[in-house]
């Protein structure tokens, strides 16, 4: 965190790599949440 | 007002946020990285140049370039404009900004070593790098050769070894970094005869520069070519001319190439982060009509259904009571004739009147019975 | 490929065979030559312009002429459009064949095409915006597999796993949608960094957006476009929902396109305004803006109004037409004709004809394939066994 960037190059492959490393999660994260979310809706299909 | 926003800032502190906040709002906003504060760099002043090609020369060496098709000595290769190839990292171009009969000036064309590269922003597999030299170097043994970063670059630098087949690579000055780190100067730099090409801290040479527009009124454009051309190059020029009349673009502006690209990038993650709830909330919208729809269309049914079954009760029930009337007619009219036959049997025959008795208040009992469902 | 059906009731050599054939066996030597020559030895591209036609047109075009896929599942799947459902199959099967093939055509343009992978697996240069459409590209055409997979696996006979798959269809409609979005807006964000060669006209902050609203109207086009051609060559292999289904589809599909149209002609020229560029309408390269602009976008979106009002199904076919060719003068302007705009004409770019030969080869094996797959594959009809499932 406290890593010093001397120029924006370097400060842009540091975030963008984290943020390429969360929208991982984020997709997966959805996935799972939606199916928590719908896990006792009454009217969901059974599939 | 301030006081507020002191408060928020200690806030934001005492929970350890500062400094990440700070760092983002820092990249997209005011925020400047001041790039490598040792790096050096190359001052090229064109009004020193003699076009004498050392320079070229040096480069082709000191990278084991091929040999040229016309020897380095063969200064009539100037009247022709030339551009970095595959083959010679830098170039020293002749121009005639006051007409043919006046001195000529001269113009370097080669990497500039850009504080933010282009490049660099551009390349898929970081084969670039701005080395805390100041050199922007590449890699060859990551590059699969797309050619962005010569479409990125707007110095139009980076070249390609397009007649290679096996593993064409990029080509451009390295600013001689494994010379730079072994302490020695850059191939060109060494080379020139006329102290045109000066060596130094980047910062230094600015200062430089300054000191000769002070010493040389007159003599100079005052402005130095990539203090902020591009957000800085490491690569310094000086014109006694307008640099356009030496090859320089003067309309790049001063945005480093990685802004350009900041707001495209930054979009990214909104959309990974919003567009599945966005989607998936017209997804639920669309299949709750559907399902509304359905509902409908079951509650139409069953309406329909229902009213059916009204109509058929009502015909059924019209028919029960018609049945029921001629029944109770019918009934009323045997109970009658029951009775009447019942009191001529009396009449006539006084002890057998019970045989007879029984099935007539069955018949009574059924009519009661029936007129009361109806009700 | 598929000779023993295109030719079982038609004479032996129909004329696109004969200019298929003659395509293939160009494509094949230039293929050759490519490999064993080097970029040098068959293409016009130079250290001023590293992009020719194939990533012009192979690519950029390609994408975007692609992108009904994601446009057809999307409206069916998430807005509930089921009366568009028979549309969902070409559909999808035109993007992945569109997608495959410019994985394919980027072997061709690329100095080490066996190095594509390494920016997942060796090094990832994070701030390229080439890294985001090819990390979107790969994973999007993974996903436009897996969409395509039923039919062949029906064809197959496998019915479990194309059941399994038939169950993710929600989950990868929106999961392409997300890739579409993403890659089809990022190639229009490559050039954002190169502000000082593509011509002020066509240089925006908006280009991402430019890219992908226009993707939507090529996607839509498409399918109307090739809806009209298979009615024509492929009308056996249509069953009743297909060909009932078939003209809603196109007037459908007509009408949005003009409203998408209609929204893309407005930010069009806000584009103009927002950097002030209106006196270079004035110019040259003005003059072409203004063709495009009003030739290739307000024309074709008047002619869709006009064509859904009057219930015009010819009209709606050659306005769909219009529209993608429209789409490929955009993308090549931005590419190729206002690239670099501020170079002399003896610098500038044209292609050698070995490069068009290219791209229309991997044309000709798209149409080839697909018309392999359409004649054998529960494409445009429902398999017996699935019937009104999907």
């Amino acid at each position: 965190m406290e890593y010093h960037f001397n120029t924006l190059h370097d400060f842009m492959v540091y975030t963008k790599g984290v943020v390429y490393i969360l929208i991982l999660a984020i997709l997966i994260g959805f996935v799972a949440f939606w199916s928590f979310l719908n896990g006792r809706d009454p009217d969901r299909k059974p599939e | 007002m301030s006081i507020s926003r002191r408060r928020f800032l200690g806030w934001m502190g005492a929970a350890g946020m500062g400094v990440t906040l700070g760092r983002s709002a820092r990249a997209a906003g005011p925020k400047t990285f001041p790039g490598y504060p040792e790096s050096v760099g190359v001052l090229f002043d064109s009004t020193l140049c003699i076009g004498c090609r050392r320079c070229e020369a040096a480069c082709n060496k000191v990278n084991h370039l091929p040999p040229p098709e016309r020897p380095f000595d063969d200064l009539t290769v100037l009247e022709e404009p030339r551009r970095t190839r595959w083959d010679s990292y830098m170039v020293i171009n002749k121009y005639y900004p006051n007409g043919r009969e006046n001195p000529p000036a001269y113009g370097r064309m080669g990497c500039n070593h850009c504080k933010e590269p282009a490049c660099a922003s551009a390349c898929f597999v970081r084969a670039f790098a701005k080395e805390p030299t100041g050199a922007v170097t590449y890699d060859e043994t990551v590059c699969v050769g797309c050619r962005y970063c010569m479409i990125a670059c707007p110095f139009e630098i980076p070249t390609y070894e397009y007649h290679k087949v096996l593993a064409p690579r990029i080509s451009k000055c390295t600013l001689c970094q494994p010379r730079l780190l072994k302490g020695l100067l850059p191939g060109c730099v060494e080379a020139c005869p006329t102290e045109a090409l000066t060596f130094g801290k980047r910062e230094d040479l600015i200062r430089s520069a300054h000191q000769r527009f002070r010493m040389h009124p007159g003599r100079y454009m005052e402005h130095i070519y990539g203090e902020h051309e591009m957000g800085g190059t490491n690569w310094l020029y000086l014109s006694g001319v307008p640099f356009a009349e030496i090859g320089k673009r003067e309309d790049l502006g001063t945005r480093a190439a990685p802004e350009f690209t900041a707001g495209a990038l930054a979009a990214v993650p909104l959309v990974v982060g919003l567009w599945p709830v966005l989607l998936t909330g017209i997804y639920a919208i669309s299949r709750r009509k559907e399902k509304m729809a359905d509902e409908e269309r079951t509650a139409a049914v069953a309406d329909a259904v229902a009213k059916t079954q009204a109509a058929s009760d009502e015909k059924l029930s019209a028919a029960m009571e018609k049945a029921k009337k001629e029944k109770e007619s019918a009934v009323e009219g045997a109970v009658k004739k029951a009775l009447e036959e019942a009191e001529k049997a009396r009449k006539a025959e006084m002890a057998e009147a019970e045989k007879t008795e029984t099935p007539e208040a069955g018949a009574g009992e059924k009519a009661g019975k029936d007129s009361e469902e109806g009700a | 490929m598929s000779s023993e059906h295109a030719t079982a009731h038609k004479p032996v050599m129909s004329p696109f065979t004969i200019v298929a054939g003659i395509v293939l066996i160009l494509g094949a030597l230039v293929t050759v030559l490519r490999f064993t020559g080097g970029l040098a030895a068959t293409t016009n591209l130079s250290d001023y312009n590293p992009w020719g036609l194939w990533i012009g047109f192979d690519l950029l075009v390609g994408v975007a002429l692609a992108a009904g896929g994601f446009v057809t599942s999307a409206a069916v799947y998430i807005f509930g459009m089921k009366r568009y459902h028979s549309a969902v199959r070409p559909a999808i099967l035109t993007g992945f064949l569109g997608y495959a093939l410019v994985v394919f055509a980027l072997h061709y343009d690329v100095g080490q095409p066996w190095r594509l992978p390494y920016p997942f697996i060796v090094q990832s240069g994070t701030t390229s915006l080439l890294f985001e459409v090819g990390a979107c590209v790969a994973l999007y055409l993974t996903v436009l597999f897996i969409e395509f997979t039923p039919a062949p696996l029906e064809w197959l006979g496998f019915k479990r796993v194309r059941n399994l798959v038939v169950k993710l269809t929600m989950l990868l409609t929106i999961l392409g949608v997300i890739l579409s979005t993403l890659h089809q807006s990022s190639l229009g964000a490559l050039f954002l960094i190169a502000p000082s060669k593509l011509h002020p006209l066509w240089y925006s902050g908006y280009l991402p957006v430019f890219f992908f609203v226009s993707a939507i109207i090529a996607g839509l086009s498409m399918v109307i476009f090739e809806g009209g051609l298979a009615h024509k060559y492929f009308h056996d292999k249509m069953d009743e929902t297909h060909l009932r289904e078939k003209e809603d589809v196109a007037f459908g599909f007509a009408k949005a396109a003009a409203w998408v149209l209609a929204g893309y002609f407005s930010i069009k020229v806000i584009g103009v305004a927002v950097d002030n560029n209106w006196s270079y309408l004035a110019t040259g390269y003005g003059a072409w803006f203004l063709v495009e602009l009003l030739g290739f976008v307000a024309l074709p979106c008047f002619l869709y109004a006009v064509a859904v009002r009057d219930h015009n199904m010819s009209l709606v076919k050659y306005t769909a037409g219009w529209t993608v060719l429209g789409i490929v003068v955009n993308r090549l302007n931005v590419s190729l004709v206002a690239f670099n705009w501020h170079l002399p004409s003896s610098e500038r770019y044209f292609p050698h004809w070995m490069e068009i030969v290219i791209s229309l080869f991997i044309v000709t094996i798209g149409v080839l394939v697909f018309r392999f797959i359409v004649t054998r594959m529960p494409i445009m009809h429902e398999h017996p066994d699935y019937h009104g499932e999907h």
